[in-house]
């Protein structure tokens, strides 16, 4: 399974090197191959090149997922030293009723994650407008909160929330709305956080649409202006179309980003609060459960649940892009 | 992070504090100085103790001349999972504060020294600590910790707000009921005054109300709160948020009931008696503070919990270490901790120095209620149905849904994580 284009790329232009190695023709492998150097030694090299990031992903990346598998089937000892239980873990994750809630409201995260992604291209569309000035300065706005520490910004966030002196409420004074306690009423303590989920990623991605924006060609959109497409039409109609295949990119990252949503929960949830279970996330009960509960096994098996429920979204989204994603 | 429950208190004292002295906790395995002296180390987490346990490391090292102590403080948010993480690698301090949440899952885990055969070796009379707190100390007969000091819960009034709506002072003849008609009169919508705090908070609030309305937490291994008396301790608390004499939790969770009442915003509010350093520093609740013991209801009762020092079972110094524990379980150990005015020490007959040290508080409502204060509930694993506690009573708390169902959900759900714990 191709997972990014990127990688589908480079698995084809391998494929094509290797044909030419066995053709024998060391011609024409690679324009930077060395004199002397046949299709096999260069696949060598590539080899050696990719070496350093593959060692890394197996070192960091399924070495973990292996371990993490193997403790699944395991009860952990509080200080050390573990056993074999099989099942038993799973069994917990099926049974325990915390894990149907932290399930669906992941879920939930995943919606209004995935509502960033209309915010971004509106965002990125405005953006690309000609004879707008100060561009850069918006896009540095823009992207400030999606490189600030997530828990300074579930901190300052918290203190715009907050029920009796925050600033949210206070605004909403001025316009004679009645404010509430957001974070820890239970009721609208999910979209709260959603909404700093939505605002701290939407820079991201509008770094995305902006590339995809650049890279539609101009004589697309003067054609439609002659035929008289206003700009509602020529967003819907050229705009989304032809921006698809990094809205499909974008989709992606933000679905495998947002069912791991984790730090914001984290810090704007005290333990004490009235919402804390309407809000907690399957990573937050992976946290809950390894480091406060001792019981890291049933922790694994959670873990590795997720996983597998990434991979087929995952799947899923690769699967169904075809009827709905124009490569240009 | 979490559980910030216990005698955190005295860690929100000074959060500031708390950052700043975190000081180094690497390497706490023992050693011997160069001049022949055996180093021990002592890992606790409360800054605001600092400077008391080196006077009393001083007095120690006076007598000992051998033995020298070296104090290693880890912020409490902190300070299980960094030492759980020290017993495994084997660089845990000698010895440590412990905490009635933890005693048995490291009592039984065996990595604590058995404190018997010193005592029996020594004639440690153990009886001049409260019974109480020995019971949460002791693992399957065997005692595992020195008790240190203890916290009961008392009432915290505002006599100011008392005046002005004209109300009587509580007392010990105060009851539930009072407790309700008082703050149906102290709320005060038009200055946003509420009567009481009814936060949802175990060891402060409705732990106890359940011993008071006869009703318990865990008993023989089972859960409490499916018991109807348990849930009366409950429903005082939901009661008073439902008829908006306290704020409801939600506004709780983002103001504690304790800053409402530093700030004057609520009459009354059921705290720490490890607080009252912290409300003495106040100026507003030095002046209009004061403190009653906890009204009535089928029943009296107040929850004590306090901690104590242990000792690593894996030190390699464990005589010297003994040596230590039995110096801080002694009457001049408690002295000098009752003078720093911080926590009350548990050592028999030396409350009163910490009771007079605040004379504007009538601090003995402290010490008087030890007749009838019930032990701190814990397990094994008491982490586990603790943190099913808000998750399962936020709902009734918020004034959403009936605290009955709620209760009887949380006892099925203990029991499941009870019987994990076999």
């Amino acid at each position: 399974m191709a997972v990014f284009p990127s990688t589908a790329a480079a698995e084809q232009a391998e494929r094509r090197t290797g044909a030419g190695g066995r053709g024998g023709s060391g011609a024409r492998s690679g324009a930077g191959a060395g004199p002397g150097t046949t299709g096999r030694g260069s696949q060598r090299i590539a080899y050696l090149f990719i070496a350093p990031i593959a060692v890394g992903f197996l070192v960091f990346y399924i070495w973990p997922l292996l371990e993490t598998f193997w403790f699944s089937f395991t009860s952990f000892g509080a200080f050390g030293g573990n056993s074999w239980v099989g099942g038993e873990n799973y069994g917990r994750v099926v049974q325990d009723v915390t894990v149907g809630k932290a399930l669906g409201n992941t879920l939930l995260y995943m919606v209004m994650g995935l509502m960033t992604l209309p915010v971004a291209i509106v965002l990125a569309d405005l953006m690309n407008r000609r004879g707008l000035r100060g561009v850069p300065v918006y896009r540095a706005l823009y992207f400030v909160p999606f490189v600030t520490l997530p828990a300074a910004v579930g901190l300052v966030w918290n203190w715009l929330y907050n029920g009796d002196f925050g600033m949210v409420n206070e605004a909403l004074s001025w316009i004679g709305v009645d404010g509430r306690y957001w974070v820890s009423d239970p009721s609208t303590a999910v979209y709260a956080i959603g909404l700093v989920m939505i605002w701290s990623h939407v820079g991201y991605y509008l770094i995305i649409f902006t590339a995809g924006i650049k890279a539609i060609p101009q004589e697309v959109y003067e054609a439609a202006e002659i035929d008289g497409a206003g700009p509602v039409r020529r967003f819907f109609r050229i705009t989304v179309p032809l921006l698809s295949p990094s809205i499909f990119f974008a989709s992606v990252i933000c679905v495998i980003n947002s069912l791991q949503q984790f730090d914001l929960i984290f810090v704007m949830m005290s333990p004490e609060n009235p919402a804390l279970g309407e809000t907690q996330s399957v990573v937050t009960l992976f946290f809950k459960w390894a480091f406060d509960e001792n019981s890291q096994g049933a922790a694994a098996a959670l873990a590795f649940l997720l996983m597998l429920l990434i991979a087929a979204l995952t799947y899923l989204q690769f699967r169904f892009q075809k009827r709905w994603v124009h490569y240009a | 992070m979490r559980r910030r429950t216990l005698l955190a208190g005295a860690l929100a004292a000074a959060p500031a504090a708390a950052g700043a002295a975190t000081g180094c906790s690497a390497g706490g395995a023992s050693a011997r100085t160069s001049d022949g002296r055996t180093l021990i180390s002592y890992g606790m987490w409360d800054p605001l103790q600092v400077a008391g346990m080196k006077k009393i490391i001083k007095a120690f090292e006076a007598e000992h001349p051998k033995i020298s102590v070296k104090v290693q403080v880890t912020p409490f948010t902190s300070y299980w999972t960094t030492l759980k993480t020290a017993m495994r690698g084997g660089s845990a301090p000698d010895v440590f504060w412990m905490n009635a949440v933890n005693l048995q899952l490291y009592a039984s885990e065996g990595v604590l020294q058995p404190l018997d055969p010193y005592l029996e070796r020594d004639k440690f009379d153990m009886g001049v600590h409260p019974e109480e707190l020995l019971r949460m100390y002791t693992h399957e007969g065997t005692h595992f910790a020195m008790p240190k000091d203890f916290d009961t819960i008392g009432l915290w009034y505002n006599k100011e707000l008392f005046d002005k709506a004209g109300i009587k002072y509580p007392d010990e003849s105060w009851t539930w009921d009072t407790v309700r008609d008082a703050a149906a009169e102290l709320t005060d919508r038009r200055t946003g005054v509420h009567g009481i705090a009814a936060e949802m908070h175990n060891q402060y609030t409705y732990y106890n109300t359940i011993a008071q309305a006869g009703g318990h937490v865990i008993r023989d291994g089972r859960s409490g709160f499916g018991d109807p008396r348990t849930i009366d301790g409950l429903r005082f608390w939901t009661d008073l948020i439902d008829r908006g004499h306290s704020p409801s939790q939600s506004a709780m969770a983002d103001t504690r009931g304790r800053q409402l009442y530093l700030s004057e915003r609520v009459a009354m509010n059921y705290d720490l008696s490890a607080m009252a350093s912290q409300m003495y520093a106040s100026p507003a609740i030095k002046d209009h503070g004061g403190v009653a013991v906890l009204p009535k209801g089928r029943e009296r009762g107040t929850t004590i919990h306090g901690l104590a020092n242990a000792i690593s079972g894996k030190s390699r110094n464990t005589e010297a270490a003994w040596q230590f524990v039995k110096f801080l379980g002694s009457r001049k150990a408690a002295e000098i901790q009752a003078r720093e005015g911080v926590t009350i020490s548990s050592y028999e007959g030396t409350q009163d120095t910490w009771v007079k040290s605040m004379p504007e508080f009538d601090l003995k409502v402290f010490t008087d209620m030890l007749d009838y204060a019930v032990p701190y509930p814990a397990s094994k694993h008491t982490a586990v149905w603790e943190n099913l506690q808000p998750q399962l009573l936020g709902g009734p708390f918020t004034g959403k849904g009936g605290i009955e169902d709620a209760s009887r959900t949380l006892a099925r759900q203990m029991d499941l994580a009870l019987e994990q714990e076999k």
